[in-house]
């Protein structure tokens, strides 16, 4: 039956790679991204072996809490955890539950963060092979880990599976979870300067953190070489202890989830309130605005990247005070006004089928652009706006703003309307409607990365006279450069912006049946 | 009983609401529609019923302008959907199968979003949402979100915005599929009635009951090709449409082989 389940997960991953061969050339892709991060890991296991006790003792333990907490936390907050095996399709076969809790638990080693995690935790056995207990004691302690980190991400998944499956609970964590992601960096920085602070400090953690279920089994090896077998022993009890203890949670929980399907109701509402589609002109391109400003604010993949824009200004003054020197804040608007604009260019794509009342309604293409366009330009104007302003407020520099506003209003209306005829032809592999934005969208993930970069490309070449002319200006430090930067950024965009809606209108005229049926093959 | 093929070679006649010639589709290997013709006189209640990959949904699809089909015509009240699109779609109100909703928006949202889509008046448009989520039984639910309706409810919102510019021909595809007996119901007289009225109706499935009831006119559909089509009565000739509809289209497995099946 275990490997029944095995096999079960194989095949499923095979037949998914089967689809088209770009979804291979994605999980290579994928893949080669995982495969680097090991090898370095993997190396620098290797060459600890030649390390003092305490640096390796310390960088197992810290490393190895880090990978078990990582399982605990990410499959929650991103909600995108791999379902293929989600216990809820077992329901009506019956299968035993001791040899249900074995094949998914192995299942859950299938998979790239599972063979990674697995590859790492092994190459823990050369780093303490410096004589035959301590690498035994690796091994047994990788395995210990590896499997606590794959129960305690079931044990998490299984226990949140209601909450998860709750429409209100997805959107609001998937959004949430942009902010610590955004902020990365300064956080990283933070955690970075602390812990050269107090490098005296980390083996007294990673020695407190041995004895906790987190660093248990990752300094098995460890204690071993350092001549504390005692230590060792209790430690092995305590891992052995909580891996049973996750267990036996995990088969409590799956047994109550294999009863009690999810429930995701919530509670009747009379209607009244139109929204913005009352406030809107009541005429198509009206209509299309209002219903993709709507789903701005109530999509999870739009607010998703809405989100970023706020925390922008903040991780780049963060990035100022660090080097004392707030000259990046001159990215901060053409910056957002680049993401917001380019954000669009993948609408269709986010629609999925329901584009289909789109053409079934005939409405005409121009309508359709229009209105898209002009919701996202309905914030991205006054965002760019007062990013502008406010990075010259803030470094007290007035003389680039036009400059600066040429460019970055050259390069949100240029993007509307290159996202515009892009989203009119081309769709991307986006996360369905309803899915979490960090789950792993369906579909072509090598014509996304040719439909992504080819934009890009043209972006750059459309926006090459504001460019230049803000160059001009830097060089020659005169600011008659800057209001020609204004008017042509203006003009051009604006220009631009209404031959893309038009071309991209057209274009959706002749070719809605086709659009729509690219999106129905990633339904 | 043969099909009654219309002759392709004949132009449409201005009594038909839907007329298609030689429509075909592929997808790569597969041929999903082979070559079907098909005359639905306006002011018909039409059924179109198959079994399950009988090219129902796909000759629908490329009937109301949702997908291009490799040949064949289909002309609308005289308007030929491929040439003059956005005239035809004006003419027909569209229930496909299997596609997303703009599911963030409420109920009410939804059916005022595709009125609005259709350059409609705004009180029109308001009046026509009330009466339509009365009619439908939704106005309990009607500031819900549809991504937290039920199956039935999304069937019939979806229905609602199919039904809110009072189209010429309405084009359903499963209309009754999840919706419980009492909307049912509810939808059936709002489609009796509409048709008394002069509209048309095309609705495909594969509950041979409800059609035989419903329904004035029939095809059959399988394998991509046209079985038969004609009023209800000359295609069922006498026994119930089921077991005409099983004749016709044949594979009806013996229940030999599951022996085992009783040797619990």
């Amino acid at each position: 039956m275990v490997a029944h389940l095995l096999r079960l997960k194989l095949t499923l991953l095979r037949n998914g790679l089967r689809r088209s061969p770009w979804q291979l050339v994605g999980m290579a892709f994928a893949g080669l991204y995982a495969l680097s991060v090991v090898a370095t890991l993997v190396v620098v296991l290797v060459l600890l072996r030649q390390a003092e006790h305490e640096l390796v003792y310390t960088a197992v333990v810290l490393g190895g809490s880090v990978a078990v907490l990582g399982w605990g936390i990410i499959p929650v907050v991103a909600s995108a955890t791999d379902m293929t095996l989600d216990p809820a399709r077992f329901t009506t076969f019956a299968v035993p539950m001791k040899q249900m809790l074995a094949g998914l638990a192995l299942g859950g080693l299938i998979g790239i963060p599972g063979l990674a995690t697995a590859l790492v935790a092994l190459s823990t056995v050369v780093t303490w092979s410096r004589g035959v207990l301590p690498a035994l004691a690796a091994l047994v302690g990788a395995a210990l880990g590896v499997l606590t980190c794959i129960v305690l991400s079931k044990v998490v998944t299984t226990a949140t599976v209601s909450l998860a499956s709750s429409r209100r609970f997805k959107d609001v964590s998937a959004v949430a979870f942009m902010v610590p992601l955004v902020l990365l960096g300064p956080i990283v920085a933070g955690v970075g300067r602390g812990i050269t602070a107090s490098t005296g400090f980390l083996p007294d953690f990673a020695r407190t953190l041995s004895w906790t279920p987190l660093g248990a089994p990752w300094s098995l090896a460890g204690d071993i070489a350092a001549g504390r077998p005692g230590e060792a022993a209790l430690k092995l009890l305590l891992s052995a202890a909580v891996l049973a203890g996750l267990a036996w949670c995990w088969k409590l929980l799956l047994e109550r989830a294999l009863v009690t399907p999810p429930y995701s109701g919530s509670g009747k509402r009379k209607g009244g309130k139109l929204g913005l589609l009352g406030l809107l002109p009541a005429v198509p391109a009206g209509a299309v605005m209002a219903r993709a400003l709507t789903y701005w604010f109530r999509d999870p993949r739009y607010s998703g990247s809405l989100i970023v824009i706020p925390l922008l200004p903040v991780v780049l003054v963060f990035q100022g005070s660090q080097a004392g020197d707030f000259s990046t804040l001159a990215f901060l608007a053409p910056l957002s006004a680049f993401i917001l604009a380019w954000s669009i260019s993948a609408d269709v794509s986010y629609d999925n089928t329901a584009f289909a009342l789109h053409l079934a309604s005939g409405v005409r293409g121009v309508d359709d652009r229009l209105g898209r366009a002009l919701a996202c330009l309905a914030f991205a104007l006054p965002v760019v706006l007062v990013f502008a302003a406010g990075s010259a407020a803030f470094t007290g520099d007035w003389g680039p703003l036009p400059g600066q506003l040429g460019l970055s209003l050259g390069i949100l209306f240029t993007g509307l309307g290159l996202s515009s005829v892009v989203s009119a032809r081309y769709t991307v592999a986006v996360p369905l409607p309803g899915d979490s934005p960090f789950k792993k969208p369906p579909g072509n993930v090598g014509q996304t990365l040719a439909v992504q970069f080819a934009g890009l490309g043209v972006l750059l070449v459309l926006v090459l006279p504001e460019a230049a002319l803000l160059i001009a200006q830097l060089v020659t430090g005169n600011p008659l450069f800057g209001w020609l930067n204004l008017a042509v950024g203006l003009l051009l965009g604006v220009g631009l912006f209404v031959a893309g809606v038009r071309l991209g209108g057209k274009w959706l005229d002749g070719r809605g049946p086709e659009l729509l049926a690219q999106v129905t093959v990633n339904r | 009983m043969t099909a009654q093929q219309p002759d392709p070679a004949r132009p449409a006649g201005p009594v038909a609401a839907l007329s298609i010639r030689g429509l075909a589709k592929r997808f790569g290997e597969k041929i999903a529609v082979d070559g079907i013709s098909l005359d639905v006189p306006a002011g018909s209640f039409f059924g179109i019923v198959g079994p399950n990959g009988a090219g129902k949904t796909t000759t629908l699809s490329m009937a109301t302008g949702l997908l291009r089909p490799d040949f064949g015509t289909a002309v609308v009240h005289g308007v030929d959907v491929w040439a003059r699109p956005l005239e035809a779609k004006r003419l027909m109100g569209i229930l496909p199968d299997g596609v997303r909703l703009f599911d963030r928006l409420t109920g009410e949202q939804l059916i005022t979003y595709a009125g609005l889509l259709r350059g409609m008046d705004k009180d029109v448009v308001a009046s026509r949402v009330g009466e339509l989520l009365a009619a439908l039984d939704l106005s309990q639910d009607a500031g819900t979100l549809v991504v937290d309706y039920s199956a039935g409810m999304t069937k019939k919102i979806a229905l609602a915005s199919a039904l809110i510019h009072a189209p010429r021909l309405l084009v359903l595809d499963e209309p009754f599929e999840a919706v419980d007996p009492v909307s049912a119901s509810n939808i059936r007289s709002i489609l009796d009635s509409y048709v008394a009225s002069g509209g048309t109706v095309i609705v495909s499935s594969h509950v041979m009951d409800l059609v035989q009831r419903m329904c004035d006119h029939v095809a059959v559909v399988a394998g991509g090709r046209l079985l038969a089509a004609g009023t209800v009565d000359e295609v069922r000739g006498g026994v119930s449409l089921e077991d005409r509809f099983v004749q016709l289209v044949g594979g009806r497995s013996h229940t030999e082989g599951l022996e085992w099946l009783r040797t619990f």
